[in-house]
């Protein structure tokens, strides 16, 4: 093992291993309520606005949100056994699996980066160049809100697995491992409320 | 002897350091500024209001004077003062840690501060905001014809402060309490540090998310709160008191627990009922999450939804007279000396009573109507935030200044201040109360003859009060001066902070201290140094 010793202020390293974990924690907790916001906003204006959500989800290609959320899902499967490596100290698979988790990062912004440009094409972008119902509007502001808050999370991940590569080729450094694996969950399970969301309630009707 | 102000006499010994009591100084340094500018804001709004007609200023310019007053007050002052300053100072030095569990994370939040105070500047400087602090759509948006954005910004970035100094705090009095300090024997500030902490991290990313969908709407020309576009300006005021509600207890909850400790110390006497007292921050924090509706009882909302606010805004009054009746019972007997940290507290306590007291009445629906928009409301927040939370804020600094300078204040000046306060802090407001009950609204520049008279008394104790807080600063700073030391304990006082000397080393404990009593242990405690 080739961890460094504690911080100064701590007495032990596991009194600053726990510390940093419950301030992971913490945070995600204000992360919850920051999309809290986002989500209320949701409820409010899908409730005010039946049909006219549901007329605007039509417009979101189920095929590229799903393949989305399956890359997700597949890069949480692959961070989870990054931490395991970085656990049983094996720094070339925890390499191996941050390199996937960042490429699969990647993947999904790129998908989304396309679904933006087709929006952008179809007119679908909120302000003074929307060209379908003004109802509709208020769904695709949304939209770009919350997926946007999202993909600028992802960004920040995508930044903190390549800082945690260069860590590997060093050190397998757990207690860092293991709270960008809790931060990369997170902005999983926000995607996995934000595609049923947008994409799937409501279409058919 | 070496100590964490000679530890390094150069700008980036300070600029870089870790040093948790080091960033308390430098907070302490950027919320005296944002006191002051705010104070200069109050000065034109007082003086313009000196006479009926609107001679000063016009009223776009009135405006702008009120939101700026509002705004550098509550954001840069009333907000951060207590836990960033005090709490800063003495969370790891009240529970005998070397710091925060976060140092760099610490040093950062005052970045993030020192920006957004920036970013506030420019928006003041540039022709400023004058949508009033709460930042109302439409005013905000469709109509907003100002630097909101910039403002907006400021405000988004100064959250993000508050979130890291309170995840620094949770985590923290979680994880680094010395050996044998249980939660049942922590100080009463660290309980209502931490209920503020909770607060933090919780109500602040609603805030921030808030004012993002604001600036959004405002550089994309996106309709998130536009009425025209379907959107719904109600939902833009449940967001905003989601978090402002809150935040009026982010305010005080630090402010009880250092009246807590002034009590305790002054009356020599264990504070009684130290369960309540602390179990009260935690409920005060937790019952203001579901408050928020009683700032829109005029908006529109349900008539039940009213109802249910009004119920449960009149259940906050139980934790808060729970602390005030225990204080009383404290002094009680107890053997109280009259030092000026002790004239803020019990300034505190009677002022905090008529604030929370007129609260109840604002909690109530009928008389809410009546009053909405008034003076009454001005009035009733001043004497929480003002006669509540600056009291105590200026009673922790003046308790608390022997142990952060190792210098001791002018005990007569101290005094002689305290009683300017108190004076010119009740002349401002108590008019105000008959003010509003008269029908005056608030944020108008121009107002009927006869409301002249008492709002000539509130302009003349506005400028009594501006004297009493500008002496503090002058004896402050002389005291540092001084040749004279004072002692690590002069108070007498209980708890761990008082056990390191004064100014405490830079990892605050020769050795880890451990502790074997309960807090507020008078019995066992040393004899004030200062009778």
């Amino acid at each position: 093992m080739t961890e460094r010793g504690h911080a100064p202020q701590f007495d032990d390293l596991e009194q600053q291993h726990e510390a940093a974990t419950l301030g992971m924690w913490v945070f995600l907790m204000t992360e919850v309520l920051f999309f809290g916001g986002l989500f209320l906003g949701y409820i409010v204006y899908r409730l005010a606005h039946e049909r006219a959500f549901a007329q605007a989800s039509s417009h979101l290609d189920v095929a590229l949100g799903g393949i989305n959320t399956a890359v997700l899902i597949t890069s949480s499967f692959t961070m989870a056994l990054a931490v395991h490596a970085a656990q049983t100290e094996r720094r070339r698979r925890l390499f191996v699996f941050l390199l996937a988790t960042m490429a699969l990062g990647c993947v999904f912004l790129a998908v989304k980066g396309l679904e933006y440009a087709h929006k952008f094409r179809e007119g679908l972008v909120p302000g003074p160049r929307f060209t379908h119902e003004p109802e509709q509007q208020i769904f695709f502001s949304l939209y770009f809100v919350m997926t946007g808050t999202h993909a600028v999370h992802m960004i920040i991940g995508v930044g903190v697995m390549i800082g945690l590569m260069a860590l590997a080729l060093r050190r397998s450094h757990a207690a860092a491992v293991e709270n960008a694996g809790l931060y990369w969950h997170f902005v999983d399970i926000v995607w996995i409320f934000l595609f049923p969301l947008f994409y799937l309630v409501g279409r058919h009707r | 002897m070496k100590h964490y102000l000679n530890a390094g006499y150069s700008v980036g010994s300070w600029l870089l350091t870790r040093d948790h009591k080091r960033i308390a100084i430098l907070y302490l340094l950027s919320v005296t500024f944002f006191f002051f500018i705010g104070g200069a804001f109050a000065t034109l709004v007082r003086l313009e209001l000196m006479t009926p007609a609107g001679d000063l200023v016009i009223s776009e310019t009135y405006n702008k004077l009120f939101t700026m007053h509002g705004v550098a007050m509550i954001f840069f002052f009333l907000i951060p003062a207590i836990p960033t300053v005090i709490g800063n100072f003495l969370v790891p030095l009240m529970i005998g840690a070397r710091d925060l569990a976060f140092p760099r994370l610490n040093l950062a939040s005052w970045y993030l501060f020192t920006a957004a105070g920036l970013l506030a500047l420019g928006s003041i400087i540039f022709g400023g905001v004058d949508t009033g602090w709460t930042f109302y759509t439409p005013y905000s948006t469709t109509y907003a014809n100002t630097h909101v954005f910039l403002m907006a910004a400021a405000i988004f970035v100064a959250g993000f402060s508050s979130i890291l100094t309170g995840l620094n705090f949770v985590v923290t009095i979680h994880k680094m309490r010395a050996p044998g300090l249980t939660w049942s024997r922590l100080p009463l500030f660290i309980w209502s540090t931490y209920a503020t902490a909770l607060l933090f991290v919780i109500a602040t990313p609603v805030i921030g998310i808030t004012l993002a969908l604001i600036a959004i709407e405002r550089l994309l020309s996106v309709g998130i709160f536009d009425p025209a576009l379907g959107g719904d300006p109600l939902l833009f005021q449940h967001l905003f008191w989601f978090y402002s509600h809150p935040a009026v207890y982010i305010m005080v909850l630090p402010a009880l627990g250092v009246v807590s400790e002034l009590v305790a110390t002054f009356s020599r006497k264990r504070i009684f009922g130290y369960g309540f007292v602390a179990g009260s921050s935690l409920a005060i924090a937790i019952l203001g999450f579901l408050v928020w509706g009683h700032h829109m009882f005029v908006s529109g909302q349900s008539m039940y939804a009213g109802m249910i606010f009004s119920i449960l805004s009149f259940l906050v009054a139980i934790p808060s007279s729970i602390k005030v009746l225990n204080w009383t019972a404290t002094l009680y007997r107890g053997s109280i000396s009259l030092r000026t940290p002790m004239l803020y507290a019990i300034g505190f306590m009677g002022l905090f009573t008529i604030g929370g007291l007129t609260g109840l009445f604002l909690a109530t629906l009928g008389i809410d109507v009546h009053v909405t928009d008034t003076y009454f409301v001005v009035a009733h927040f001043h004497y929480i935030m003002v006669g509540g939370t600056v009291m105590a804020y200026m009673g922790a600094l003046h308790y608390w200044w022997p142990k952060m300078t190792g210098r001791s204040y002018p005990e007569a000046w101290g005094k002689l201040s305290a009683l300017i306060i108190f004076i010119g802090f009740n002349l401002t407001f108590f008019p105000q109360f008959i003010l509003g009950y008269l029908g005056m609204p608030r944020r108008y520049h121009a107002y009927p003859e006869e409301f002249q008279v008492l709002n000539v008394l509130s302009t003349a104790g506005a400028s009594i009060l501006g004297v009493g807080y500008i002496f503090p600063m002058f004896y402050f700073i002389g005291s540092l001066f001084a040749r004279k030391k004072i002692g690590d304990n002069p108070w007498g006082a209980t708890g761990l902070e008082w056990r390191t000397s004064s100014p405490p080393p830079e990892d605050n404990f020769r050795e880890t201290p451990v502790v074997t009593e309960e807090a507020y242990d008078f019995a066992k405690a040393e004899e004030p140094e200062l009778p």
